[in-house]
Formats: structure tokens, C-alpha cells, sequence
């Protein structure tokens, strides 16, 4: 697999893949995708970065441990949760709000931010065993 | 009223605020962070004394808020002259003992995590004591039992402190599942579940078939946190802890939340003959055993850990026994202990602190050195010998007009509480006296005077002791008669005064001082008999939980080692059959077999085409020649069903199916490298058709059902809810992102939890396999 070809292509493909995850994440409320979906492909890339180049650059680019980005994930989705409470209407219940970002409006909700954090824990749990499973030296 | 009560619930949240702030402050302030941390329990304190006057008239003060009104749950107080007496009990030793552990712990390293410690513990004891609502009153009581554990065990680097936290959580968290067992008994016969509207289900559950359960469960609750023999032994072996710890839980105040559970259930579940026989007989029984063992001990404060043990089986012979005065002097004698019980703690953890020992017998001609601690010793002792003026007195006076009557019974129990206390006064007046005059005896360390953080605690709660019986009139409308009303259920009135009058009581009172004091003039050959006896029984409790302990491991040992052989294949293979049975067993029982599908017409040459793909796949992983080669041929028939969906109309599931099988692949193919296992599957027959045959069950099993399931009429009820609301009220036009994260969102947040948890559980699995990879090279060289 240590192939040249393989090494130069990968961090290309990963950035691609990052990318369209985040893309899939953020179509998904109206057509195919989601966090789950574009949490899998982002972790896929991450696996493969590894694969070609090792596992320490992955953890270099990633800067937390990735256990850590799923943490972060589910303490947002929770926080997503939450914030509902505030607006005394029951736990978990999707809140709405539409800023104007120059001059777009843009929708923002509670359920986006939860399926962020369904995203980050994909990415980060997957993560976090590929790469464990990848490492040599154990 | 809005404020006070949302100034009440402030005062039950101080305390965890405090130990919040308890770790950073020590780090900043050092020992002198008890002076701020001090704060909070006497804010507490003196909140709780604004509700004096209220109860004062017979009043009862609830407040509280819904939590779950669904279930009836709410987080409720109820302020009686019961609760509010332990409240201002623990807020006001803990303001005194948070000082003391500031001296006593002090340039400790870990004195942040102590404060911490013990101020949670106050949080949860005050919530215990004023809790209203049945799950309340079990979470405080429980988180008292887990508080107790940390402070038992904070010297974690000792094995007996270890063990003796171990046993403290298991006896008294043991219990607490009791208590809670005859809580939900006591809620499905009355449908009530708050204290105060309990009161008045008083007939219904006397009369109830369950009332024995439920009596039994909530003794064995009580008696376990208030160690009643023969669960006294935790008692005594959580001495191992801080010496603020024991004076504080393990004598003012945790033990006594058995007492209060049942002084709060006497109303309720007392006045039977049940009632009257059990608690009576268990708590003389720990009354004797108590006292003799608290002779036989020479360590201060495991003497006056057993006078503990002794003082609480009074206690509870006192709850039940249901006499005119019993309450009154339940009440009394309960105040009176906590006050001189806290005191002498204090003091003897101040000698062990000064002096560098707390053996009796190695301690002399202190009185010089320490002046201050031997005034409060001696003041504290007199209460505790219940001599006049002291609170002590009162309490010992009312105790035996309680219990003096002319029947067998009240002889008896007059009987075991005369000799109970003439031990108790011995013990007394051996620790205030014995360390303090005669010869000079040299200790491990100069003796001197402890600082003003050290002595402060026992020296206000000595003083109390003397005030509060020496101004009677004063207290006992305040605290006492609200005390006793609330034990008895009805209006009493406490009239016992410090001025001796002539009676049987002060009889018996006389005759139990002279006879301690005559006990003290040969305390050390009490002391050798009753170590005698304690040697010649031999086996006790204590032994006995080790015995218990030891067998549960190993029932649990050999339990798990047939339930969990540790071997893959008889997991995976006890797995699949289930698998096949839930899936067969429903069609063959209810006779549920699905028609065989015809053939469709109209089948388009790419589906086909699909379908031979898949199959190939299949076939691949059965014909390949290495494992390798099989994963790869699983996930090409992976990636056929995830085309399928595709083709029919489910492109999220496709999508997914997709990134699912790639990622199987890869991280079976990585699992793969590190196995070391042999590239070719090489099952011998036998084994093969087995496995063969659960594995063509699962599949059948899964395909009839798929068939019969479709061709079930389709309720479409929900189909037709989701289209209609997905993008109404969700926003969102695609249906099952929305219901993913949106109408069962809670069930995407558990998902998503045990996603991560798992994760969790493979990482460490796999860091647990390298040393046993480099025993396995090790023993290859």
C-alpha cells in the first residue's frame, strides 16, 4: 500500500473528503446526508491519511486526541438538547432561528448543532480505533 | 414567601457550592481556607434558625418544586421539629468541625480534597434530613453512604482504611437499597410518596398485610446506617478516617440518620406490637454490647466509637419504645449526645494530634500542658456522665422516667439501660480524666496546646452542653417540645429542668454515676474482663463480613467463569443461535410461514445484474482462499445491498450502506494484521458444519421474516405523520434526517453515547493487548 502514488494522492483525497463530509453534513436536512452519513466518510478519509502517511501526521493535523472530538460531539448534542430547556418547552425540542448574515438569511437551529455532535462523535470514535488499530509498534 | 423558599433551596445547594470552592481555596489560602469555607455552613445555619419561631408554634414549613410531575417527583422539604433540630445540628457542628479540620489537617496535601469531601457530605446530610419526597430522602441517603466511604477512605494508601471504607459502603449502601425496597412498599399501599402527606396514612399501613415487609425493610435500612447490632461493626472500623470525620459522621450525625428514619416513621409505622418488640430488644441489645465493648478498647477514639454504638442503641430503644416520656427523652438524649459525643471526639483527636498518641494507657498529666482541651473534656464528660446542670442530665433524667414502670419489661430495659450507662460514664470520665492528671507519661511529642483552630470546636460544644441544660426553660419550647411532637406525632411538651428533684429518675441517675465512678477506680480490670470476654466468643461480626465477602468473590469468580469462558467462538456461536431462535421460533410457533414470492415480470436487466453481484460476493467468501480475500468478497456483497437500496428508493440508507462496508473492510483488514493468525481458514470439518448450519439458519431465519413482514398489511399511520410534519413543523424535507435528529432525537443522543462508548471500550482493548504481545514474543524467542 506504501505505494508513491498512493502517498502523494492521499492528503489530496482526505482534504476532498473532509470536505464533501462537511458538505453532507450540512445537505442533510433537506436531501440525502446528515452527521452519521458525512461523520463515516470524514472518518474514511482520516483512515486513509493514515494509512498512506502513518498515524502521527493524522494526529498532528487533528491537534485533539480524536476520543477527545467525540466527547466534544456528544457534550454538544447534549448542549443542543438542552438549550430547550431554557425556552420552557420540552428536552430535545428543535429551536429555530433565522439570522441575516450579509444580507443571506440563514437558518439556524438546535437540530443542526445536534447533528453536529452526531458527526463529531462518528469522526471521532472511528477515528480513534483505525487509528489505534493502525499503529505498528504494538 | 417565593424568596424564602428559593433562599431554603440555596441553602441546600451552599454546600456543594462549597466543596466546588474548597480545593481552589486551600490551594490559595492554604489551612486558613477553612475560616472562608466555615462561611457556608454557618450561613446555613443561621438561615435555619430563622425558622425557628414557626416551628416553634407547631407549625411545619414544606416548599420544594416539581421535578418530574409526571411521576409525581418532586424535590420537596419538610421542616419539622425533627428536621429542623438535625439541621441546625449538622450546620452548626459542621461550621465547628470545617475550623477543626483546618487545624487538624493542616499542610495535609490533599486538605482541599478534604473540605470538599466533607462539605459534600454536608450537603447530602442536610438533604437527608429535610427531604420530603421518597426518592429524595433514598438519593441523600445513599450519597451519604458514598461521602462516608471517600472520607473513611481518604487515607487511601492504608489497607485497613481501604477495607474499613470498603465495609462502611457495603453495610451501609447495603441498607440504604433496603430503605428503598420498603419505600416503594409503603408507596404502592398508600400512592403517596412525600413524608408529610405520609403522617396521615398512619392507620392504612398498620393495618395493611405488608406492614411487617415493610417494617423489616425499613429497619434494615435504619439499622445499618445506625449501626445496631449485629451491623455495629463498621462503626468502630470507620475510626480508621480523620478524626474530624468521626466526630462529625460517625457520631453527631450520619449514624444518626437510621434514628431519624425511624423517629420520622414513628408516627406512621410505630405504636405496634412489632414495632414495639423489635427496636426496643435490638437497640438494648446494642446498648450492652456497645458499652462492654467500649471498656475492653484502649484507643480514645475507638472508646468512644462503641459509647457511639452504645448511645445509638439507646437511641432506638428509646423510638420504640413507646412509653409517655420516650419521645421527650429521644429527644433530649439526642441533642445531648451529639453535642458532648462531638466535643470528645475532637478532644481526643486533639491529644492524638499534640501528643502523637491516642492510647489511654500511654497518655498522663496533660491537664498542665493542655489546659484548655482538659476543660472541655471535663465539661463535655460531665454531660456525657449526665451530671447536673448539664444538657446530659436532662436527657439521662428523662430517659429513665421514660422507661421506669412497674412491668417486667420496663425493669428489664430500666435494667440494660442502668448498666449500659454506668459503663458509658466509666468510658467518660476515663478519657477526660485519664490523659489529663496524674504522673506525667512521655508521649511521642512535646505536649502543648493546640491552636485556636483545634480547640474551638470542642470548647463551643462543651459550653453548648452546659448552656443548653443550665437555660432549659429557654431551649426546650425552642427545640425540644418541637423535637418530641414531631418523634411522637402529637403536641408534647418537655418540661425536664436542670434542677434535681426528687424521684426515682434521679435515683437511678445517682445510683448510675457512683456506680461508673466506682467502675472508673478499676477500669483497667473492667477492661481485662471484658477483653476476656470479647476473646472467648471470638467469632463476631466483623469476621463474619470478611467470611461473606470472600465467598461473594468467589461465587462471583466461578459465576463469571461459566458465563464467560473467554473463548470467541462460544460467544459468537451462543450469539447466532439466539439469533436463528428469535428469528425461526416465532414462525414455527404461531405457524406464521410467509407465501414464496413470485417472481417479478418486470425485472430490469441492472437489478439482475445487482443480485449475480452479490451473489458472487457470497460466493467469494466461502471459496476464498484466504481470510484477506474473504473480507473483500463480504464487502463487495455489501456494496451490492447498498446499490439496492439505492435502486429502490432509499439513498440515505445506500449512503451509508456504502461508507459502513468500506470501513468494515479496513478495519477488519487492520484487526486481520494484527492478529498473527494463519492467512488460510483452517476449520476441520467437524467444526465446519456447525457452524455451516447456524449460519444458513440465521440467514433462512432472516429471510422468511423479511418475507412475511412484507407481505403484512402496511400500516402507513406513521409514513403519513412524518411526510405531513417533516417540513411543517422539523423544517426539513428529508424525513429520516429529520427524524434521526429531530422527532427521536433522545434516541440519536443514546446512540450516539454508546457510539462513543464503544469506542472507549476497543481503544483499551486495544492497549491491553501489548503486554500480552510481548509475553507472547518473549516466550517465541
Amino acid at each position: 500500500m506504501n505505494t508513491v502514488i498512493f502517498r502523494t494522492l492521499a492528503p489530496f483525497l482526505t482534504a476532498l473528503m473532509l470536505l464533501f463530509s462537511v458538505f453532507v453534513l450540512l445537505r442533510g436536512h433537506n436531501e440525502p446526508g446528515g452527521g452519521f452519513i458525512g461523520g463515516l466518510i470524514a472518518a474514511s478519509g482520516l483512515a486513509i491519511y493514515g494509512i498512506a502517511r502513518g498515524i502521527q501526521p493524522v494526529r498532528q493535523a487533528l491537534w485533539f486526541h480524536p476520543m477527545t472530538i467525540a466527547a466534544i460531539g456528544l457534550f454538544l448534542a447534549c448542549i443542543a438538547g438542552l438549550i430547550s430547556m431554557f425556552a420552557a418547552v420540552p428536552f430535545m425540542t428543535g429551536l429555530w432561528i433565522t439570522p441575516s448574515l450579509f444580507a443571506i438569511e440563514a437558518p439556524l437551529s438546535t437540530v443542526m448543532l445536534f447533528d453536529f455532535g452526531v458527526y463529531l462523535v462518528v469522526v471521532g470514535a472511528i477515528t480513534s480505533i483505525a487509528l489505534a488499530l493502525e499503529r505498528e509498534d504494538i | 414567601m417565593q424568596t424564602d423558599m428559593a433562599l431554603t433551596f440555596v441553602a441546600f445547594c451552599l454546600p456543594f457550592l462549597g466543596a466546588l470552592a474548597a480545593p481552589l481555596l486551600t490551594r490559595i489560602l492554604g489551612h486558613r481556607a477553612a475560616w472562608p469555607l466555615a462561611l457556608f455552613p454557618a450561613a446555613i445555619l443561621w438561615h435555619f434558625t430563622g425558622f425557628l419561631p414557626e416551628v416553634s408554634r407547631g407549625e411545619i414549613v414544606t416548599g420544594g418544586y416539581d421535578w418530574v410531575p409526571s411521576y409525581n417527583v418532586s424535590f420537596s422539604w419538610l421542616i419539622d421539629g425533627l428536621s429542623l433540630t438535625f439541621l441546625l445540628l449538622i450546620s452548626g457542628i459542621g461550621t465547628l468541625i470545617i475550623l477543626y479540620s483546618g487545624g487538624y489537617l493542616r499542610g495535609h496535601p490533599h486538605q482541599g480534597r478534604f473540605f470538599s469531601f466533607i462539605l459534600m457530605f454536608m450537603g447530602a446530610m442536610l438533604g437527608l434530613v429535610a427531604s420530603d419526597s421518597f426518592l429524595m430522602l433514598f438519593v441523600f441517603w445513599e450519597l451519604t453512604s458514598i461521602t462516608s466511604f471517600l472520607l473513611i477512605g481518604f487515607d487511601h494508601a492504608r489497607e485497613a482504611s481501604r477495607r474499613a471504607a470498603l465495609q462502611a459502603l457495603v453495610v451501609t449502601g447495603g441498607g440504604g437499597l433496603l430503605l428503598l425496597a420498603g419505600l416503594l412498599v409503603i408507596w404502592n399501599v398508600t400512592g403517596v410518596t412525600q413524608l408529610s402527606l405520609l403522617l396521615s396514612f398512619g392507620e392504612e399501613i398498620r393495618a395493611s398485610p405488608f406492614y411487617l415487609a415493610i417494617l423489616l425493610l425499613v429497619l434494615g435500612g435504619a439499622f445499618t446506617k445506625s449501626a445496631q447490632f449485629p451491623f455495629h461493626f463498621w462503626l468502630p472500623n470507620a475510626m480508621e478516617a480523620p478524626t474530624p470525620v468521626s466526630a462529625y459522621l460517625h457520631s453527631a450525625t450520619m449514624v444518626k440518620a437510621g434514628v431519624y428514619l425511624l423517629m420520622r416513621l414513628n408516627p406512621v409505622l410505630g405504636g405496634t406490637a412489632p414495632w414495639e418488640t423489635i427496636l426496643p430488644a435490638f437497640g438494648g441489645l446494642t446498648l450492652l454490647v456497645g458499652a462492654v465493648l467500649a471498656i475492653r478498647q484502649t484507643d480514645l477514639k475507638l472508646m468512644l466509637a462503641y459509647t457511639t454504638v452504645a448511645s445509638l442503641g439507646l437511641l432506638v430503644l428509646l423510638t420504640g419504645f413507646g412509653s409517655e416520656h420516650a419521645a421527650a427523652a429521644a429527644a433530649l438524649y439526642l441533642v445531648a449526645h451529639s453535642l458532648f459525643k462531638g466535643a470528645l471526639f475532637m478532644v481526643a483527636g486533639l491529644l492524638d494530634h499534640e501528643t502523637g498518641t491516642r492510647h489511654i494507657t500511654r497518655l498522663g498529666g496533660l491537664g498542665r500542658a493542655m489546659p484548655i482541651t482538659f476543660a472541655a473534656a471535663v465539661l463535655a464528660a460531665l454531660s456525657m456522665g449526665g451530671l447536673p446542670p448539664f444538657f446530659g442530665f436532662l436527657g439521662k433524667e428523662e430517659v429513665y422516667t421514660a422507661l421506669g414502670g412497674g412491668d417486667l419489661r420496663a425493669i428489664a430495659f430500666t435494667a440494660a439501660a442502668v448498666i449500659g450507662n454506668v459503663l458509658m460514664v466509666a468510658v467518660a470520665f476515663a478519657i477526660a480524666i485519664k490523659p489529663f492528671l496524674g504522673a506525667k507519661v512521655a508521649t511521642p511529642k512535646t505536649p502543648h496546646e493546640g491552636p485556636l483552630l483545634l480547640w474551638l470546636g470542642p470548647v463551643v460544644l462543651s459550653v453548648c452542653g452546659l448552656a443548653a441544660g443550665l437555660l432549659s426553660s429557654f431551649v426546650h419550647p425552642l427545640i425540644s417540645s418541637p423535637l418530641a411532637s414531631a418523634i411522637a406525632g402529637r403536641p408534647e411538651a418537655v418540661t425536664m429542668s436542670a434542677m434535681p428533684h426528687a424521684s426515682v429518675a434521679l435515683l437511678l441517675s445517682a445510683v448510675t454515676v457512683a456506680a461508673g465512678i466506682g467502675l472508673l477506680a478499676g477500669f483497667d480490670r473492667a477492661r481485662a474482663a471484658a477483653d476476656r470476654l470479647v476473646n472467648d466468643i471470638g467469632w463476631g461480626p466483623d469476621r463474619g463480613f470478611d467470611q461473606f465477602m470472600t465467598g461473594l468473590v468467589r461465587f462471583a469468580h466461578r459465576l463469571s467463569r461459566l458465563l464467560q469462558p473467554g473463548l470467541m467462538e462460544a460467544y459468537l456461536t451462543v450469539t447466532f443461535v439466539m439469533v436463528a431462535l428469535a428469528l425461526l421460533l416465532p414462525l414455527v410457533w404461531y405457524g406464521e410461514w410467509p407465501r414464496l414470492p413470485i417472481w417479478p415480470a418486470d425485472a430490469q436487466f441492472h437489478e439482475l445484474a445487482v443480485m449475480a453481484l452479490a451473489l458472487l460476493g457470497v460466493g467469494g467468501v466461502l471459496t476464498a482462499r484466504n481470510r484477506l480475500n474473504a473480507i473483500l468478497a463480504l464487502g463487495i456483497q455489501g456494496f451490492s445491498v447498498a446499490l439496492l437500496f439505492l435502486l429502490f428508493g432509499a439513498p440515505d440508507l445506500s449512503f451509508t450502506q456504502f461508507m459502513v462496508e468500506t470501513l468494515s473492510v479496513v478495519i477488519l483488514a487492520l484487526v486481520m494484521t494484527r492478529l498473527h493468525l494463519q492467512p488460510r481458514d483452517a476449520r476441520p470439518l467437524a467444526q465446519k458444519i456447525p457452524d455451516a448450519a447456524v449460519a444458513i439458519a440465521c440467514g433462512l431465519g432472516f429471510c422468511l421474516y423479511l418475507l412475511r413482514v412484507t407481505q403484512g398489511r402496511f400500516d402507513p399511520l406513521l409514513t403519513d405523520f412524518f411526510n405531513l410534519y417533516s417540513k411543517a413543523i422539523a423544517h426539513g424535507a428529508n424525513v429520516v434526517n429529520v427524524i434521526i435528529v429531530d422527532f427521536r432525537g433522545t434516541d440519536t443522543l443514546g446512540e450516539i453515547a454508546v457510539v462513543m462508548t464503544t469506542g472507549l471500550a476497543i481503544l483499551s482493548l486495544i492497549r491491553i493487548r501489548k503486554p500480552a504481545a510481548e509475553n507472547g514474543k518473549e516466550t517465541r524467542r
